[in-house]
């Protein structure tokens, strides 16, 4: 018999339907805990508490945040504060998996392992594990924030969905998975907030391959807490498909740890949101493992497209290559930045990040930002960011060939995504990222 | 091939452009019937390119006076892909790198363009396999290149030879050859050349911009022009271009000088 899945691990909120009263910006959050209907005083885990208590004192970030200094969250405090009632978005129609992955549906509801084999190697933590697991990490960090937890006055994502998510899928990884696997969340054209709360285990030489998909066409907020570990000598190959529309947010805080040895790599492709923020952040706790991140952004009409990382190298010989790319266009605001901490204790971290946007419009706006920290001396950190339009002379060199000005834009423009969208894993093909990139209103299978 | 009674393909009446506000071509003179072959030679900067944007259409290059009629129509309205449509054709002497849009796919969705104004059906991505496979045999290039970038880190050399590629599979009226020899090896230059003279027909026309008699040996121009200050100076057969390669080009500065002197009426 399987240990029981640890979707039971905190009690479900009772989603409740009362509006915000009144709830001004500063009230968002709040308000949204009163709407849960649970205080820090229930049988909650402790890490939950905690994230509760952090966002009561930190209702909403505004741009007296220096983290979200040019990021408008406006499009946020506009979302009904209340939890997206399981099931609300109606029967979704979804493109069916490709062959050989395991897809898992997470929208808020009951377990969402149920109905799901997972592959060989692949295991749900049992709830009594996971909370020693967490001790032991507390411990490790000298009783502070551990592993898996938002650090307090940290990551505002991390607390939004630690405080209000039902539940907690956490999986561990063993060996070398061969089917990918897929979580999607859709919350079709429902409003509320969707916070959706994952833990990754990979054991020591273990490998997985997994898509990420978020979706929404309504008013509602899709909040994402994504914890992983990446054990000595595993691969993680990590990839993030998230179309969206005109009233819909989309926050997902990504907190990777990597031990020696291992290789991660993460790439996305977002667009069509009101606001979207990614913030993937990795830490190589001892150095020496090898970080790849991709993304791919694109913002129009009035949109916000912002993507905060943050690279963290605790111990020496560790390496991270980093492309950012993004697409603004219309009215639309790309923010980029791009934090790579070297403290003194990692030499010889060799570090390339870039950033490469491309402006489809005079209204629309690119802020990009890396922000390097180095102490240590003995290191190779390389950077470099250029903002450009379309570029004439390739234009004119397929206009030449028969090919209207239009139809040249659209060549170009896919030219630009397809260096990153080949980085994506093979599932994320059904998912057409191609596209939702370039559509401006992104079309919905 | 010259018949004074082929039809008129292209012509090039008193044209004057400038780039940036600086005047560039000041008065070019040209007529092509079908079946010719014209070489256009002249000193490095003399307008040479500037006149092959021109006629393509590229939109930093402003017509300030004449005319260009392309088969009796004014090429000048058209925008450079509805050129490209009808025929006209530019094989640039810098080929632009393309990253991340493959080569494949743009040389189809090029050929479907033209096959359309031309009346043919458009070709699916089988059937237009089919016949890239045949047209690269023309310049012997390696499929290979049909799986990468459009250009993207390919040599000056085999630049040239996806230019010729594209050429075949366009099937233009008026080709314009903008230095398409310059960087080429021996076998490539033979190969390039062969290329040319096997496209070349009774019913369309050639436009060569070349610095060397070595191309002109493989390929006869019917006619050589020199190109100097932005209008054609002098205009021969193909014994000037060995004259060319003799003499160089220093007695151009005393026509200009001459020229400064008494401008010629035009029109
Ligand atoms: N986009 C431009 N901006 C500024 N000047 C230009 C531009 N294009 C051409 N010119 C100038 O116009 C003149 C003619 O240039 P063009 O390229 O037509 O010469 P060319 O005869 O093709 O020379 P080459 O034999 O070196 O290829 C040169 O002086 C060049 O610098
Ligand atoms: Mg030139």
């Amino acid at each position: 018999m399987a240990a029981p899945s640890l979707s039971s691990a905190v009690p479900a909120a009772v989603p409740t339907a009362r509006p915000a009263a009144g709830a001004g910006s500063s009230r968002w959050g709040t308000a949204l805990l009163e709407a849960v209907g649970l205080g820090p005083e229930a049988a909650l885990e402790p890490a939950r508490q905690r994230a509760w208590r952090g966002l009561a004192e930190r209702p909403l970030p505004s741009r007296h945040d220096e983290a979200w200094r040019f990021t408008d969250t406006t499009a946020m405090a506009a979302i009904a504060p209340q939890l997206l009632a399981a099931g609300a978005a109606g029967p979704l129609a979804l493109p069916p998996a490709a062959a050989g992955v395991v897809r898992i549906v997470l929208d808020g509801g009951e377990d969402p392992l149920a109905g799901v084999s997972l592959p060989a190697g692949i295991e749900a933590i049992p709830a009594e594990e996971l909370e020693a697991l967490r001790l032991q990490e507390a411990a490790a960090a000298g009783g502070g924030a551990g592993w898996g937890e938002p650090e307090a006055g940290g990551s505002w994502i991390g607390l939004l969905a630690a405080a209000v998510a039902p539940r907690l899928l956490a999986l561990r990884v063993r060996g070398a998975v061969a089917p990918g696997l897929e979580l999607v969340s859709d919350s079709g054209a429902a409003a509320g907030v969707l916070p959706l709360r994952v833990l990754l285990l990979l054991e020591p030489g273990a490998e997985l391959e997994l898509l990420q998909v978020h979706r929404a066409a309504g008013a509602s907020l899709t909040a994402v807490l994504l914890e992983a570990r990446i054990g000595a000598g595993a691969k993680l190959r990590h990839g993030l498909v998230a179309q969206g529309a005109a009233a819909s947010v989309l926050l997902a805080d990504l907190a990777v740890r990597q031990e020696p040895g291992s290789e991660y790599s993460f790439s996305s492709a977002v667009a069509g949101w009101a606001l979207s923020r990614l913030q993937p952040r990795v830490l190589q706790g001892a150095g020496a493992a090898t970080t790849r991140l991709r993304a791919l952004q694109r913002c129009d009409q009035r949109q916000i497209a912002d993507h905060h990382s943050q690279v963290r190298f605790d111990g020496p010989e560790g390496e991270l290559d980093q492309l950012h790319k993004a697409i603004a266009a219309g009215a639309g605001r790309s923010v980029f930045n791009g934090a790579v901490e070297v403290p003194r204790a990692a030499q010889r971290t060799n570090a390339v990040q870039l950033s490469r946007s491309l402006l489809l419009s005079d209204r629309a706006r690119i802020d990009t930002k890396p922000q390097l920290e180095i102490v240590a001396d003995d290191v190779k950190c390389a950077h470099g960011a250029t903002v450009t339009r379309l570029q004439q002379e390739e234009l004119f060199y397929l206009q030449s060939r028969g090919i209207d000005a239009a139809a040249a834009g659209t060549l170009l423009l896919r030219g630009f995504c397809a260096e990153v969208l080949r980085e994506l894993p093979a599932a994320a093909a059904v998912w057409q990222p191609l596209a939702m990139l370039l559509a401006e209103e992104a079309p919905r299978p | 091939m010259i018949r004074p009674d082929a039809p008129l393909l292209l012509e090039i009446c008193d044209l004057h452009a400038s780039v940036d506000d600086q005047p560039i071509l000041h008065g070019v003179n040209l007529s092509i019937r079908a079946g010719e072959i014209h070489a256009v030679m002249g000193r490095n900067g003399s307008g040479k390119s500037t006149l092959s944007k021109v006629l393509a259409g590229h939109p930093a290059y402003r017509v300030s006076a004449g005319s260009v009629l392309y088969r009796g129509e004014d090429l000048l309205a058209l925008d450079p892909e509805q050129r490209a449509r009808r025929g006209v054709f530019l094989g640039f002497q810098y080929p632009v790198e393309i990253p991340g849009v493959s080569n494949l796919e743009f040389l189809r969705v090029a050929t479907n363009a033209r096959r359309l104004e031309q009346g043919h059906e458009e070709l699916d991505t089988f059937a237009f396999e089919d016949l890239v496979r045949e047209r690269l045999e023309l310049v012997k290039m390696d499929p290979a290149f049909l799986e990468r970038s459009v250009n993207e880190g390919f040599s000056g050399g085999e630049k040239k030879r996806n230019e010729i590629l594209q050429m075949a599979l366009l099937d233009p009226l008026v080709a314009i050859l903008d230095e398409t020899d310059s960087g080429l090896d021996i076998d490539a230059l033979r190969i390039v050349a062969g290329g040319v003279n096997q496209l070349a027909s009774p019913d369309n026309a050639t436009l060569l911009i070349t610095h060397y008699q070595r191309l002109l040996d493989v390929i006869t121009p019917d006619y050589v022009h020199v190109m100097a200050a932005g209008r054609i100076l002098r205009t021969g057969g193909k014994e000037l271009a060995l004259e060319l390669e003799d003499r160089g080009y220093d007695w151009v500065d005393a026509e200009l000088a001459a020229l400064a002197q008494a401008p010629v009426e035009v029109g």
